[in-house]
């Protein structure tokens, strides 16, 4: 199958007073048609920057931007801004931000911001706009008379329901969900993850998962993808990274969630991620690493392990 | 000492009455509707709940911060209407988010002064010398490192174990700690949970520890007690509970938290329809009754479950263990 993303050797760097921040370096990537993939790692690890970067969502002191992407065929970085808003952006990619339920306009009411994509990308009447957004209600499961309500008169779970519907209003076929759940309780949490679920496969959608919380990311979880310090360091299924995670970094991430039904001694990882500028040479991870040795000293390749998956790490090499 | 009362609470009610306009009477906001527990000395305890199900309000109530609409709150025996200032300095408070509760204008010498100047406690040089110690039980160390550093310049892990620190810094008897993992990064939050559970156990402390979060319980505390829209639904020692709930609510609850297991995106949860019912008129009867699949008709939309004891140390408010 033709991959709907393919991401080459991206690369997004911020200016700052202090200096360059690299907050995406050298990152690379396809996702195949219908998959989930879910990014995981620590906060500041450039994550959302990825996101950013995707969809050109790109912030002014913007230092660096390169690499390839190619969405859905389409040679993105070919584009320019107009172009690449007009083709590219809720056409083809929708993107869940984070705190996104918090982010609506408290003035305007929540079925006419479901709309407004569908005014700017597919120049519909209000009429048969607000049919559609009656239509995406139903899909996420908020309730149709919702349409005339203003943000605050919704509960956290409704208005994340919201936002996703106004993801999925111009039938996109790439979502990119930012800690779509992070906010909410358990209950409501789970009620989202089956929402997305069913979504997924009754429009044969993509998504891509960015959060800091395993345990609910395998909800929904085909794909995996561990950063750490604005670089990859495993690639795989999701099977693999859960069940049996090689990378030293992701062994330790795994071995910190905690569980309700095992019993298992918690760990946590020593120090803290290095700041991304001027980031080590060699294995970032090295200085917090239990299992560095003198190789480390040296940037890893990245490792094609047994063909199932990419490890950036020089045990596997 | 070990099996003593430390905190108890009795039929405790706190609304807050809403009106419009400033003067026109709307209702009452049931934010805790009859609670009843007791903490022990050394003892930690977890409130579980969702939000806007009044555990915050419930901690605030304990910390002495809102006065009790009805229903008492006896610390060591007596009543904490009565104890006045004292009380303060015998309860440490840990907020949920570390920047928000930290000023940004005081460096970290001045934050962890500031309760003891409060409190008139010990001399100069003796405040000196504790802030020094709790920063090396805290481990902020190398302590000359962080003594003049301002909120800003930590991280958000180093933030919430300055908020630990001072919360203990004058020696108290119970710690309320509103959910203090909830903003950290999934890494650190197990190295500040060890490190509460350290403090603990080391001074032998009550704590009331609030969250949502039921997947971090079992590393810390020995009962939990369930919360639901203003009430505690159940409560029962922690490994109990999570092997043996009873309470339809608590049920749901522990089947929605997910283990890592790829498995889990292949099918899909059973979760309760519905949403936590409005304070303001909570349903007659069982406040779960609109969502539970259980529900005994004629019963639970009627009357108000009792505490019943199926088990030893289990207490479930639930008709169907009458």
């Amino acid at each position: 199958m033709d991959p709907i993303l393919k991401v080459e050797d991206l690369k997004l760097y911020f200016r700052t007073t202090k200096g360059v921040v690299q907050a995406v370096d050298g990152v690379s990537f396809e996702l195949v048609p219908q998959t989930a993939m879910v990014i995981v790692g620590e906060s500041g690890c450039g994550k959302s920057s990825l996101a950013k970067a995707i969809l050109r969502l790109l912030p002014r002191n913007t230092h660096t931007y390169a690499g390839n992407i190619y969405i859905d065929g389409i040679e993105a970085m070919k584009l320019n801004d107009e172009q690449f808003r007009r083709e590219v952006r809720w056409r083809r990619i929708s993107y869940v931000a984070q705190a996104a339920m918090n982010s609506l306009n408290p003035v305007v009411k929540v079925g006419n911001q479901v709309a407004e994509p569908l005014f700017i990308h597919n120049n519909l009447t209000k009429e048969e706009a607000l049919n559609r957004v009656i239509e995406a209600f139903q899909i996420v499961g908020v309730p149709v008379d919702f349409v005339d309500r203003y943000p605050f008169e919704l509960s956290g779970g409704m208005r994340q329901r919201v936002v996703i519907a106004m993801a999925l209003i111009t039938n996109p076929k790439l979502v990119i969900l930012d800690e779509p759940t992070s906010a909410l309780d358990v209950l409501t949490q789970a009620n989202i993850m089956n929402a997305l679920k069913r979504i997924k496969e009754e429009f044969e959608l993509t998504y891509i998962l960015i959060t800091h919380d395993i345990s609910t990311s395998s909800e929904l979880a085909l794909d995996a993808m561990v950063m750490y310090a604005g670089q990859i360091v495993e690639l795989g299924k999701a099977g693999h990274f859960y069940l049996e995670p090689l990378h030293p970094y992701s062994q330790k991430l795994m071995a910190s969630v905690p569980t309700l039904r095992e019993d298992k001694e918690l760990e946590f990882i020593p120090g803290q991620p290095p700041s991304l500028i001027n980031p080590p040479t060699g294995c970032r991870f090295a200085p917090r690493c239990p299992k560095r040795f003198s190789a480390c000293d040296h940037e890893p390749p990245m490792v094609n392990y047994k063909d199932e998956r990419k490890i950036k790490c020089h045990l596997y090499t | 000492m070990e099996d003593q009362v430390l905190l108890q609470v009795k039929d405790l009610h706190k609304w807050f009455e809403l009106r419009k306009w400033g003067f026109i009477h709307i209702g009452f906001v049931r934010a805790v509707d009859g609670v009843d527990f007791d903490i022990h000395y050394g003892e930690a305890v977890t409130f579980v709940g969702e939000s806007g199900c009044g555990k915050s309000t419930l901690a605030r109530t304990i910390l002495g911060l809102y006065q009790p609409t009805r229903g008492e709150i006896l610390f060591e025996g007596k009543r904490l209407q009565r104890l006045g200032r004292w009380y303060r300095s015998q309860v440490g408070y840990i907020q949920q988010d570390p920047y928000g509760a930290l000023p940004p204008f005081m460096n970290v010498r001045r934050i962890l002064l500031e309760p003891m100047v409060i409190n008139h406690w010990g001399s100069k040089a003796k405040r000196e010398k504790r802030i020094r110690e709790v920063l090396e039980e805290v481990k902020l160390t190398p302590v000359e490192d962080f003594i003049g550093k301002f909120p800003h310049m930590l991280s958000g892990g180093q933030q919430q174990r300055l908020v630990i620190a001072r919360s203990i810094v004058l020696n108290p008897k119970l710690l309320v700690a509103d959910e203090p993992v909830s903003m950290l990064d999934a890494s650190v939050r197990v190295e500040i949970l060890q490190l509460l559970e350290g403090v603990q156990k080391a001074h032998n402390l009550g704590v009331a520890y609030i969250t949502h979060d039921l997947s971090t319980v079992r590393y810390f505390s020995e009962r939990i007690f369930v919360m639901y829209a203003a009430k505690l639904v159940e409560k029962a020692p922690v490994q109990e509970l999570i092997r043996n709930p009873l309470h339809p609510y608590t049920q749901a609850l522990l089947d929605a938290i997910p283990d890592p297991d790829p498995e889990n995106a292949h099918k899909f949860k059973e979760v309760p329809p519905g949403e936590p019912p409005s304070l303001l008129r909570p349903p007659l009867g069982c406040r779960f009754h609109p969502r539970c699949k259980h529900k005994i008709e004629g019963l639970c939309d009627k009357e108000v479950p009792k505490e019943f004891e199926p088990g030893p140390g289990h207490y479930v408010s639930c008709w169907l263990y009458k």
